[in-house]
């Protein structure tokens, strides 16, 4: 079920009420409330709320260490995989609490896809193996229509024309932005919903760091995107919706132009003027 | 800082670099030596007896009627049937404790114990054999007893190298696994264990090699040395080869030595071809896994 944004004003800090308008058009399609992550003993996300709206890419900034990783890690409940983990505070996926005890977190997940910081292709698999990966994985039914499904996929994450034919070689044998693109492919290939991307283009040159902020745009058609930078420029070039996060706390939560040109709190005009970073 | 003085900053001591390669290649060539020599020197004792015949004939009482084919089928059965026992339940323990269980304390005391169990004299494990299995079980002096005693003693080497192969894999490839939404079992068969393939056979390599060249856990389980037969099945009686060897050497007539020549030089053309086997397997998953 859809939540409209409307109903429920978020608590977050926003910089004028007329540009709350700009962003209600969409429906809301995560919503965090009041999350705390630790590692062990150590908080890293203090009372974050903030809404994740559909069909839009969300950028999170902010300083090395601040959470922003950690955040999107809970999205998709990734961050419970490292021992000492743990999350309070509730997170919805349309309405659903994705940490509610019924709630299958390799289910989630297929809902809720996610690129890593390196290029991570899967070393003993070709190119259309890496790409299946997800289905051969799950052992999905979808198995059948395997070409189909890698052409698909290959043709969103805009690699197909590099590597039509060749798809039996190995993922490895890639450059290192078209292993980042075959593993946006493998990861649109198990059709989420949502895409989450922490730092995808840190280990990329600016050439195919290019080719990556272009797809988003086309992604973001089909898919709600979130994407964990310390680029600010990148975050102003992709993404509608930006989220400035300092010390494990969200600073402000803002359209992408306004937080850049009029930033409501003064920390985030720091950030973004390079007072510190 | 100023600049260097070249003449200061020039390589550290040439002799001291060269006298540590000469030590080096000393500590290379003089095993190898060695182990040529032994070759040698077995080869040349046992070539007037090394023949088809001596593979395929039964222990006699004349040495130069006796062969070694019980030896020969009797160390294939065991290692086999170690190898099935050994090879899953070692290679399971390993996932569990790499995979599934906590980096605690608990997890730092099986580790110490696994090392320590590595290094029990293998004597104990054929006692520890002859109490449970063959005692114990009801199991008798049989093949499967002293392979189970076997694959205890292996168990401890396959353990350990197969948890180093599967730290080898990178966490970010089993975290790219579970976010396209597969179970942890399924990385782990799918993504961890091919590429973690190339250590876990490098450990059953060792295992097996262990298990064939050892003599003493079998004496004390039963394994018997003059055997007219072949083993028909687990519950069967047996020998293998060390054992074979050691009764010969044992023997007062120098026909036999000649025999045990013989008989060593089976098991090592038996181990050559065993490592020899693993190796080109181990390449194969190594090019695999490269790409």
């Amino acid at each position: 079920m859809m939540l409209s944004a409307t109903t429920d004003r978020p608590p977050y800090r926003t910089a004028s009420p007329d540009r709350d308008m700009e962003t209600t058009a969409n429906g809301i399609k995560i919503r965090a409330r009041e999350v705390h992550a630790w590692y062990g003993d150590n908080q890293v996300l203090r009372d974050i709320t903030m809404d994740i709206e559909a069909q839009r890419v969300t950028a999170i900034i902010g300083p090395s260490g601040c959470g922003k990783s950690t955040f999107i890690r809970c999205l998709n409940r990734m961050h419970e995989m490292i021992t000492g983990a743990r999350v309070e505070g509730s997170i919805e996926l349309e309405g659903q609490d994705v940490y509610a005890h019924e709630v299958d977190p390799v289910l989630l997940r297929r809902r809720v896809g996610m690129v890593f910081q390196k290029p991570n292709p899967f070393p003993t698999m070709s190119i259309r193996d890496n790409v299946l990966a997800g289905l051969r994985l799950t052992r999905s039914e979808r198995r059948s229509q395997g070409d189909a499904i890698v052409e698909t996929a290959l043709r969103q994450a805009a690699l197909w024309e590099e590597v039509q034919d060749k798809l039996d070689a190995r993922g490895l044998s890639l450059s290192g932005g078209q292993q980042q693109r075959l593993c946006i492919a493998r990861a649109l290939a198990v059709e989420p919903e949502v895409l989450l991307m922490d730092e995808p283009c840190s280990s990329l040159d600016p050439i195919a760091t290019a080719r990556i902020e272009d797809l988003l745009h086309d992604l973001c058609e089909r898919y709600t995107i979130v994407i964990v930078t310390h680029n600010m420029q990148q975050a102003a070039r992709v993404s509608q919706r930006t989220a400035f996060l300092l010390h494990g706390e969200l600073v402000e939560l803002a359209d992408t132009n306004a937080l850049f040109t009029s930033p409501a709190d003064s920390r985030t005009e720091d950030y973004i003027t390079g007072k510190f970073g | 800082m100023s600049t260097p003085d070249p003449a200061r900053t020039r390589p550290p001591s040439r002799l001291a670099e060269q006298l540590v390669r000469a030590l080096c290649l000393t500590a290379v060539i003089l095993p190898v030596l060695l182990l040529v020599g032994l070759i040698v020197d077995v080869t040349g004792q046992a070539s007037e007896r090394l023949s088809w015949d001596f593979i395929t004939s039964f222990p006699s009482r004349h040495p130069d009627e006796a062969g070694i084919l019980p030896g020969i089928v009797g160390s294939f059965w065991l290692i086999a049937m170690t190898g099935t026992v050994a090879l899953p339940v070692g290679v399971g323990a390993a996932i569990y404790l790499e995979e599934y269980g906590g980096r605690g304390r608990l997890a730092n005391l099986i580790e110490v114990n696994l090392a320590n169990l590595a290094g029990v004299p293998s004597i104990i494990y054929g006692l520890l054999g002859l109490e449970l299995f063959v005692r114990a079980l009801g199991m008798g002096r049989s093949l499967a007893a002293g392979a189970l005693a076997m694959a205890l003693l292996v168990l401890p080497i396959v353990i350990m190298s197969s948890r180093e192969a599967l730290r080898t894999v990178p966490r970010t490839l089993r975290e790219a696994g579970m976010a396209l939404g597969a179970t942890r079992w399924q990385v782990i068969r799918q993504v961890v264990l091919p590429m973690a393939m190339p250590g876990i056979l490098t450990g059953a390599i060792l295992a097996i090699a262990r298990a064939i060249g050892e003599a003493a856990p079998l004496i004390i389980l039963g394994a018997i040395t003059y055997v007219g037969f072949l083993p028909d099945g687990p519950g069967s009686p047996f020998t293998v080869l060390p054992i074979q060897i050691f009764n010969w050497v044992s023997r007062p007539q120098p026909g036999f030595v000649v025999d045990a020549a013989a008989g060593i030089v089976v098991l090592l053309v038996t181990l050559l071809v065993l490592s020899g086997a693993a190796i080109y397997l181990r390449h194969r998953f190594e090019r695999l896994r490269e790409g």
